[in-house]
């Protein structure tokens, strides 16, 4: 039985119940990694939250989500809370306000284990900062006395890193974690997840409009488009032979290295000028 | 460095402004028409025994002078005699300072004691009824004028129920048993008018906290969504809240002084409107400048608390 088994997942919002997702379908195994490409608007973010149980209070949704054997649609708060931060974990988009400004990251992390495991503020303190150390943060011990203000970007998503990792859950969900991050910066850190992911052996939901860093992280790959999944397959397939439009215009963006220097770059509706896109 | 700067910036700021109370409130109160000498010998007194009460008591001195010679008495802690009775102004001040603090800290004790937790249930509840009941009851509490619902509050408790006192004042440490009894409907006044204003403030802070990334990132890491605004809520809307709180302080004193004559406390709101009444210049302007100086020194604490709140607002180098 798989990890995440998600079947004809619909959500929509408000009284007008507007649609974001319109039956999705897909399924995760223990240690798999798959990367949901799209663009903003396309539901994969939506998906995300609907597996973590945290959309807004105005969604409907209908369809079927099981994670770990538990139904997650229609499940109360405290049984969502339980598995949050525990079997699954997310990291968001904006390291730069995914913390409480006003608490020490060492008792952020801190926090994740004491909440689901107990566990006392000494040996914790140690966890925290071996987790810290092993996201990749040099001086973890005076990082986890910090405050948020005082670290940079990348430092930051590295603590919320830390984190959704610190309880070992099965999955981890990751919305766009690197996308705010300057390049460089962001190379390290997706290194630093595909590296703590191998070790964890935890399975990966990677949600990137960007082509190039599902490709580093994943190797399966969906892509959705208008509240569905278009296209779905390894990584290779999808740069050698993508069959949706929608999937060859984006792997014409993705590859730069094809372009001939004085001429226009590909957009995506080169190849695909469907439904309200212009 | 930066943060003995601002201390000392703070600092000046409440001097200046300290000083430029003393002058508003000398000229103010020496605007206002009549004065003691007639209401000490009556409105059948002769012009001649007038002036000469006048000039015994020093109001024929130029207002220059005047206002120098108490703002020098204020530096070195003297602030004048009554007029009327020739009691030194700081003695009649001092037990009613107490009523008046015990009226206030209590009022607003018990009105973050109601506002802060309705607020919370109205900002996560507020698509359903427990937010809807909350914020609808604030409306209604804040259009209350607090003279009468200080009345009704008598009414129902002291003389329906003859539960609690319905006016007068004892002071704690003669019967603490009854300065509590006798505190009980005027605090309760107080904070319930406070309360109402407040709500509002505490569920727009709340909202947004509840649109905040790091509350999401609560919630992600397995918060129920009341703990997760404990546990990271509290704390970001204080920030918010504190400066609301500072600025309430004046509309809480002028609540006092309302409270304090539906429930006759003797305390600095009687005081000074019977002060006013006579004409005794020196306690009413003794009186205010005692409120200001309140109100200063609170705005000046709510200043500093950001730093013991918000760790953004230390410096970078002093924070650790």
């Amino acid at each position: 039985m798989s990890l995440l088994d998600v079947r004809d997942l619909q959500v929509d919002f408000g009284r007008r119940h507007i649609p974001a997702v319109r039956g999705v379908n897909f399924s995760l195994d223990a240690g798999q990694r798959l990367g949901v490409i799209g663009e903003s608007g396309s539901g994969k973010t939506v998906t995300a939250l609907a597996v973590m149980g945290l959309l807004p209070e105005n969604a409907h949704v209908a369809g079927s989500v099981v994670l770990d054997g538990q139904q997650i649609v229609g499940l109360a708060e405290r049984g969502l809370a339980r598995l949050r931060g525990n079997t699954v974990s997310m990291v968001f988009q904006e390291p730069m306000t995914a913390l409480d400004p006003t608490m020490r990251v060492g008792r952020q992390v801190a926090e994740v284990l004491r909440l689901h495991q107990g566990a006392e503020s000494g040996p914790a303190r140690e966890r925290v900062v071996a987790m810290l150390a092993e996201v990749g943060l040099s001086d973890a011990d005076r990082i986890a006395d910090a405050y948020p203000h005082q670290l940079s970007g990348g430092q930051r998503q590295r603590v919320v890193l830390a984190m959704a990792l610190i309880n070992s859950p099965s999955l981890v969900i990751c919305d766009e974690p690197t996308t705010a991050l300057d390049v460089t910066v962001q190379a390290l850190v997706l290194a630093k997840l595909d590296e703590v992911l191998d070790a964890s052996g935890a399975a990966c939901l990677f949600i990137s409009h960007d082509l190039a860093v599902v490709s580093q992280v994943c190797d399966q790959v969906l892509v959705m488009l208008d509240g569905r999944i278009v296209e779905s397959g390894t990584v290779e397939k999808l740069f050698t032979a993508p069959e949706h439009p929608y999937t060859r215009g984006l792997v014409a963006t993705a590859r730069l290295d094809l372009t001939v220097p004085g001429q226009r770059l590909p957009t995506v509706d080169d190849f695909y000028a469907g439904g309200d896109h212009g | 460095m930066q943060l003995a700067l601002r201390l000392a910036r703070r600092a000046g700021v409440f001097l200046v402004s300290l000083l430029g109370a003393s002058l508003l409130i000398f000229l103010v109160t020496n605007a206002l028409p009549g004065d003691v000498a007639q209401v000490l010998l009556g409105t059948d007194a002769t012009p001649e025994a007038l002036a000469e009460l006048r000039a015994q008591l020093g109001l024929d001195q130029p207002l220059a002078v005047r206002y120098l010679q108490w703002l020098g008495g204020l530096i070195v802690g003297d602030f004048g005699s009554s007029h009327l009775n020739g009691q030194p102004v700081l003695g009649l001040l001092a037990p009613r300072l107490a009523v008046t603090l015990w009226l206030v800290l209590f009022g607003v004790l018990g009105s973050l004691l109601i506002a802060v937790p309705a607020g919370m249930v109205a900002a996560l509840k507020r698509r359903s009824w427990p937010g809807f009941t909350i914020s609808a009851a604030a409306q209604v509490g804040m259009a209350i004028p607090v003279f009468w619902g200080g009345i009704m509050l008598v009414l129902v408790f002291a003389v329906w129920l003859h539960w609690l006192p319905a006016n007068g004042y004892v002071p704690l440490l003669r019967d603490p048993a009854q300065w509590a009894s006798h505190l009980v409907l005027p605090a309760l006044t107080l904070a319930g008018v406070q309360a109402a204003v407040l709500i509002r403030y505490v569920r727009s802070a709340f909202l947004e906290v509840l649109n905040e990334d790091y509350y999401r990132t609560a919630r992600a890491i397995g918060w129920t969504p009341m703990r997760a605004l404990l546990r990271h809520g509290m704390r970001n809307a204080a920030i918010s809240l504190v400066t609301v709180l500072g600025l309430q302080v004046s509309s809480v004193l002028v609540g006092a002084i309302v409270v304090e004559s539906v429930f006759t406390l003797p305390g600095l709101g009687t005081l000074l409107i019977t002060a006013v009444g006579q004409r005794d210049l020196l306690v009413v302007q003794g009186t205010v400048m005692f409120l200001v100086l309140a109100v200063l020194l609170i705005s000046a604490l709510v200043d500093l608390s950001y730093l013991l709140i918000d760790p953004r607002q230390r410096t970078a180098g002093g924070a650790r």
